[in-house]
């Protein structure tokens, strides 16, 4: 990696700590301490799954927050401040530029996450006093998720490199939303007959298939996650973002920025 | 003081004040209105339905739907509620979401089960909840003992509860006494000795203190049960013997060479009634007597739990 994506990709993490987004993990503490000494009180014989499911859930979505957030303002806020043109005059191409920012913003959320995991282990760990062995695919469910944000922070940049913050936003969740019901359009192209089998099949496989990221439900009863799919999962989602993200840079070469 | 300063405590007194006075207000308010009927209300009552809005997130909606379910249970059990309409779908919303989670089915069954108040007095559809566990968790010998359970005890089939626990028994790791419950099944010759052989494995296999608390009620109830029926049996006995009832369980007592009075697990003496029926004199004491309830008793509160039998 070149040293100018790895200064981008320094600031562009720095601007994202500076801009309190790491101001999250309080919350995300608070609702999983919360949920770890009253649920016992409230439900029955669920703690550790509550701890487990809850945990990832909000790790999970937390980030999305922060990966779409985030996301769609890294073009369009260097362009409105004109710090773009600044960056742009030295000797920095603009597929640099897009690249280290997207390394900016996973990095931001790999650190996070990383607090978030420590929080769920320590949750996990007063509930059920110890851990067993099959809590370790708890860490297979949290880089699962960290591979979730790769994917979304690359389809936020995607959409912030040729719209509007609000526009990307819109996109990028509403992309969100489907990619969680791929597996549903799967089955919907499977029921129809014709050209339109064709098309719910093809865009079946064009959104992004979330579902097939999310192995909390599994972790939650200890239940293992096969190496092929995490194999699989993993070369999935770099292909996805590597997509998305050279989609990116293709329409910010190509775009007038005077 | 400064103008800035000032301006700080004139703000922070106004937060406190109007912060206390909101939560006053909404108290009262609280008292005026009439409370909202929530237990009653499922706003998605179809299992899919709730399982596509979840987003991939159904373990989590799962884990929810279950809280709610037992804080349903609980608020309607402690009302001694007659009826439990959303009970059932309830369950179905947790176990559709989650088929995996076992609290759902082994608790659901028994909150649907036992006639009201106790139960929802639904044991088809716990019989139901029961089945879809197994078919999801075939290798769980828990639902297989809980299925057999649900057969005995509020329908009294036998021949069914026997299968179940025979099934059960073959799954790996079966706790030894389906076996022993399969064949106790298909003789059914002493129920008292059935049912405290059920309820004292139950007792044993669960690490959860309200189902061990649950079973040590049944438990004392069992006893109860059995002597007031051996105690109506010597009542029947007298009569025969010397052409009238006893006067008194003292009269009883040294007829058939008792030690002394009979009494309850908690040390009360049994009550003859002049009609010669063998009563319990607390009966709130023990939830699940079936005999010796004195007939002008009528069960007020929540029912009472003891923790040691």
């Amino acid at each position: 990696m070149s040293a100018r994506i790895v200064h981008i990709a320094a600031n562009t993490f720095r601007e994202a700590v500076r801009d309190r987004v790491l101001y999250n993990l309080i919350a995300f503490a608070l609702l999983l301490s919360g949920a770890a000494i009253f649920i016992g009180q409230i439900s029955i014989e669920i703690e550790r799954l509550v701890v487990v499911n809850l945990g990832l859930t909000a790790v999970s979505l937390f980030g999305v927050v922060i990966a779409i957030f985030i996301g769609i303002g890294l073009v369009s806020k260097e362009i409105e401040k004109r710090t773009l043109y600044t960056v742009l005059s030295r000797p920095v191409r603009r597929w640099e530029f897009i690249v280290g920012k997207f390394f900016g913003l996973a990095g931001t959320l790999v650190v996070n996450t990383f607090f978030m995991a420590i929080g769920v282990f320590a949750a996990l760990l007063y509930v059920a006093h110890k851990f067993a062995s099959p809590d370790a695919f708890i860490l297979v469910a949290l880089y699962f998720i960290i591979l979730e944000f790769l994917i979304l922070c690359s389809l936020a940049l995607l959409f912030s490199s040729f719209s509007s913050p609000l526009l990307a936003a819109v996109f990028t969740f509403s992309l969100f939303i489907i990619g969680s019901f791929a597996d549903d359009l799967r089955g919907f192209a499977a029921m129809t007959h014709g050209i339109t089998r064709w098309i719910a099949t093809g865009a079946s496989y064009l959104v992004p298939n979330f579902s097939t990221l999310n192995v909390i439900s599994a972790v939650a009863h200890q239940q293992a996650v096969g190496g092929q799919l995490i194999l699989q999962n993993t070369f999935y989602a770099l292909f996805y973002t590597a997509m998305a993200l050279s989609g990116a840079v293709l329409i910010f070469e190509r775009r007038n920025l005077k | 003081m400064t103008p800035r300063r000032r301006t700080q405590l004139i703000a922070t007194t106004c937060l406190i004040l109007s912060m206390g006075a909101s939560v006053l207000l909404l108290h009262r308010v609280d008292e005026i209105r009439p409370r909202a009927v929530l237990e009653d209300v499922l706003y998605i009552s179809s299992p899919k339905m709730v399982k596509r809005t979840s987003l991939g997130f159904d373990g989590l909606m799962a884990c929810i739907y279950w809280t709610r379910t037992v804080q349903y249970f609980g608020h309607r059990h402690y009302e001694r509620a007659r009826t439990y309409n959303e009970l059932a779908p309830l369950l179905e919303i947790t176990t559709a979401l989650d088929p995996h989670m076992i609290p759902a089915y082994q608790f659901g069954a028994s909150f649907l089960a036992p006639a009201p108040p106790n139960g929802a007095g639904e044991p088809v559809r716990a019989i139901e909840l029961m089945k879809y566990g197994i078919q999801n968790n075939p290798d769980n010998w828990h639902l297989y003992y809980d299925l057999g359970f649900v057969y005995y005890t509020e329908l009294k089939d036998y021949k069914r509860a026997a299968e179940v626990f025979e099934q059960g028994s073959k799954v790996p790791n079966a706790h030894p006494f389906l076996k022993l419950l399969a064949a106790q099944m298909a003789e059914h010759a002493n129920d008292y000795e059935t049912a405290r052989m059920l309820w004292t494995a139950t007792y044993e296999s669960s690490t959860e203190s309200n189902i061990r608390q649950n079973a040590i009620e049944h438990l004392r109830s069992i006893r109860v049960d059995e002597e007031v029926t051996r105690l109506q049996q010597a009542v029947s006995r007298f009569e025969q013997q010397n052409g009238r009832l006893p006067t008194s369980l003292w009269e009883l007592a040294a007829a058939e060479h008792l030690r002394g009075i009979p009494v309850d697990p908690d040390g009360n003496p049994y009550i003859l009634s002049f009609d010669g029926q063998v009563q319990v004199s607390k009966p709130e004491d023990f939830p699940f007597i079936t005999k010796g309830i004195p007939p002008d008793y009528k069960p007020s509160g929540p029912p009472k739990f003891h923790s040691k039998s």
